[in-house]
């Protein structure tokens, strides 16, 4: 297979996810959708990794794999309290901090 | 020309210091001392200036003793920088010791009157605290034996002088009057201070003996602008146009602080200035001709102003200045006049002293009513005062044998043969002077102690106590006799001819010129009778002349101070205040509005809503990305 699919899979998935962070409302969804644009990402460190034959692009899959990690669990703990304190999980309520 | 040569001190003379420990003593102890010394405050205040008095005759007669009259006692190093060194030396030559007996006995005089004056004043304490400082910072002044000490004497007295004018402070007037003073008094001290940073510059020394010593080399350019400078000093210390107008409003302070700092002493430290920088007088015509047109110029207008003042002491004011445009004048005319000015320094110590305490006698047994139109009669009822004013009286118009006849007519005669046909003018203007001091006296005294009683209904004048006549009475003494005593065998002249030079020949004590002067003072005398002394005096003033109008104001000279001084002075602070308001806080104030009006608009995008800020995100990246292809391809 040529790596263009790949790279035009990534491509798809990225903007997938893209709108979905702008059109929900509901962060759990906004956040899935976070999760769907690194893993997009991912998918064309690792295309590219195998098109030009180094480890590069595999390495910082890893790191990526790792901060999503991290964040899911910083992100939903804060989603938690969020939700605890305003009995609501939609982005738009949450919109004290402003001008 | 003479040059300063000193010696160590010796004897007596090495406990100098002692001059200036009394006073100010007494003055910190008043001072810091407070509430505490009320009771026994004046005791101490009138002892200090007693054994500063003391002091001074022991080294007085320690000189007169000595071979080496001209000794300076070190007392440390006051600025030692490399190559600029100012010390704290005491110099006690023949020229500093008549200023400290002048100054420690006439100020004892006046200290021991004011304990009777000032007997009721709640403050008495305070007033004899600032008196001691007065006498310290006046004794640092004539003793100081470089410039840089004499300045701190010289602020010293102006600081004194600005604390006693405005000792009644409650009283606006009084206030406005110090605040007058001290301001009018920094612009000569200004003149000064030019003065000694010239001669920084140009000898790198301060010192008397240093200065002398080489301002012959410096070039007369040098000694003119020195002598210029000098000559602005005097003008503000001495009360000389064009800086005299503070003296009058300066009557506001106690009668005793007019007759010690305001007549005898103070007032005279241009006079002492300017005689003691002799050398550098000396070698310049212009800088002389200037004193002694400033002298004559405040002469005439001194008296003018005193001929129509109805307020005693206002009128002794305009009488003060114009003695002391008298010894300036006898100080700008070189080795001639030296002798003379400070003589009559000496004699115009005594006879001015006494004038003064006579009127405050007079205000102490009226209420402190100062209007002589008021008064009116007051020989009957007091006799003392009357006749130690009557002998001050004679001595100051100059009626042989008295002081003033000794002292003042040589400066008459010594202008006429000085300064060529400009000499001759000034010297007509110093006679016609002459006749105008006795007129403006005589007039005081019709005034004050004969013709009809004009007094407030509810005045009743008495003789003061003795605390305050005895020191009258040794003032009148002085007045009778200082003058013989100083030029009668040239004493004052041998004394001081280390100092300030010989004299040219003069034509002994009963001049061509002098005797003129007597005449004027006779028709003066006989104008006064004339105007005030055969008819009654009107107990309201008439409008008078223009020339009256005019000196009631001062001769305009605040008029003049205010229209070119202080209007334009005015107006550059509003001109400037507008340009700060409008121009520099203006600009900053309009940037700072610009800031703060953009950001408050552009704070607005900041909604808090996360898909915006996402949204606003994903297009700087899309356009980031985009710019990126359009520099690659």
């Amino acid at each position: 297979m040529s790596p263009i699919h790949y790279v035009a899979l990534s491509v798809i998935l990225f903007v997938i996810g893209g709108v979905g962070v702008l059109v929900r409302r509901n962060a759990i969804v906004v956040f899935m959708c976070i999760e769907l644009m690194l893993n997009a990402c991912n998918l064309a460190f690792v295309a590219f990794a195998r098109m030009h034959g180094n480890l590069d692009g595999q390495v910082i899959a890893f790191f990526v794999m790792v901060v999503a990690a991290a964040e899911v669990v910083v992100g939903l703990a804060i989603l938690m309290a969020i939700f605890r304190a305003r009995r609501s999980a939609s982005v738009d309520d949450a919109n004290l901090l402003k001008y | 020309m003479t040059t300063l040569h000193t010696v160590a001190a010796t004897g007596a003379l090495k406990l100098s210091w002692l001059l200036l420990a009394f006073p100010l003593f007494g003055a910190v102890v008043l001072l810091v001392g407070g509430r505490r010394t009320n009771r026994w405050g004046h005791l101490l205040g009138v002892a200090m200036p007693v054994a500063a008095f003391g002091y001074g005759l022991i080294a007085f007669f320690a000189l007169l003793g000595d071979a080496n009259r001209s000794q300076d006692q070190h007392l440390y190093s006051w600025i030692p920088v490399a190559g600029f060194q100012v010390n704290m030396n005491l110099l006690v030559d023949q020229l500093s010791i008549c200023f400290v007996l002048l100054i420690t006995g006439v100020g004892s005089l006046i200290i021991i009157y004011s304990a009777g004056y000032m007997s009721h004043d709640r403050d008495r304490r305070r007033f004899f605290g600032y008196m001691n400082l007065f006498l310290a910072a006046m004794l640092l002044l004539v003793l100081g034996d470089n410039y840089l000490v004499l300045y701190v004497g010289w602020e010293g007295v102006g600081l004194a002088s600005y604390l006693l004018i405005g000792f009644w402070q409650y009283k606006n007037s009084a206030a406005v009057a110090a605040k007058k003073a001290f301001i009018v008094n920094r612009v000569g001290d200004a003149g000064l201070t030019l003065a000694i940073f010239l001669m920084f510059t140009e000898f790198g020394t301060v010192s008397f003996t240093g200065v002398f010593g080489t301002v012959g080399s410096a070039g007369s350019g040098v000694a003119t602008a020195l002598g210029l400078l000098l000559l602005l000093g005097a003008c503000g210390k001495s009360a000389q146009v064009p800086l005299q107008s503070w003296l009058l409003d300066a009557m506001e302070g106690p009668t005793p602080v007019s007759a010690l700092i305001h007549a005898a002493t103070m007032v005279t430290a241009g006079v002492y200035l300017l005689v003691r920088s002799n050398p550098i007088l000396a070698l310049s015509p212009d800088a002389r001709l200037a004193v002694v047109l400033v002298g004559t110029v405040t002469l005439l207008f001194g008296g003018i102003i005193a001929c129509a003042k109805d307020d005693i002491k206002k009128s002794l004011a305009g009488s003060t200045m114009s003695q002391i445009g008298y010894m300036t004048l006898g100080a700008g005319l070189g080795p001639a006049g030296y002798v003379f000015a400070i003589a009559l320094l000496l004699a115009h110590g005594f006879f001015k002293a006494g004038l003064f305490l006579g009127a405050g006698s007079v205000m102490h047994g009226m209420n402190d009513e100062v209007n002589m139109r008021r008064y009116g009669g007051l020989a009957r009822v007091m006799p003392i005062t009357s006749v130690t004013f009557g002998l001050a009286y004679l001595a100051i118009i100059g009626i042989p044998p008295f002081s003033g006849f000794f002292t003042k007519d040589p400066i008459i005669g010594a202008d006429f043969s000085e300064h060529g046909a400009a000499g001759k003018v000034l010297g007509t203007c110093a006679l016609i002077g002459a006749g105008i001091t006795a007129f403006y006296m005589t007039r005081m005294m019709f005034m004050t102690w004969y013709g009809k009683r004009r007094w407030e209904p509810e005045a009743h004048p008495h003789e003061s106590p003795p605390v305050m006549t005895w020191p009258m009475i040794v003032l009148a003494i002085g007045s009778v006799g200082a003058g013989a005593f100083l030029i009668l065998n040239d004493r004052l002249e041998k004394f001081l001819a280390p100092v300030v030079g010989v004299p040219p020949t003069s034509e002994g004590v009963f001049s061509t010129a002098g005797l003129v002067a007597l005449a004027f003072a006779l028709a003066g005398v006989a104008l006064a009778w004339v105007m005030y002394g055969r008819v009654p005096v009107p107990s309201e003033a008439p409008r008078g002349s223009l020339l009256t109008v005019a000196s009631r104001k001062d001769l305009y000279g605040d008029a003049f101070n205010e229209s070119v001084l202080m209007r334009p002075g005015q107006w550059l602070t509003r001109l400037s205040v507008f340009f700060d308001n409008r121009g520099v806080d203006g600009l900053v104030n309009t940037l700072a509005a610009a800031v703060g009006g953009t950001s408050g608009r552009v704070r607005k995008l900041q909604t808090g809503f996360v898909r915006s800020y996402a949204l606003s995100m994903f297009f700087g990246a899309a356009v980031l990305v985009a710019l990126l292809l359009v520099v690659r391809l």
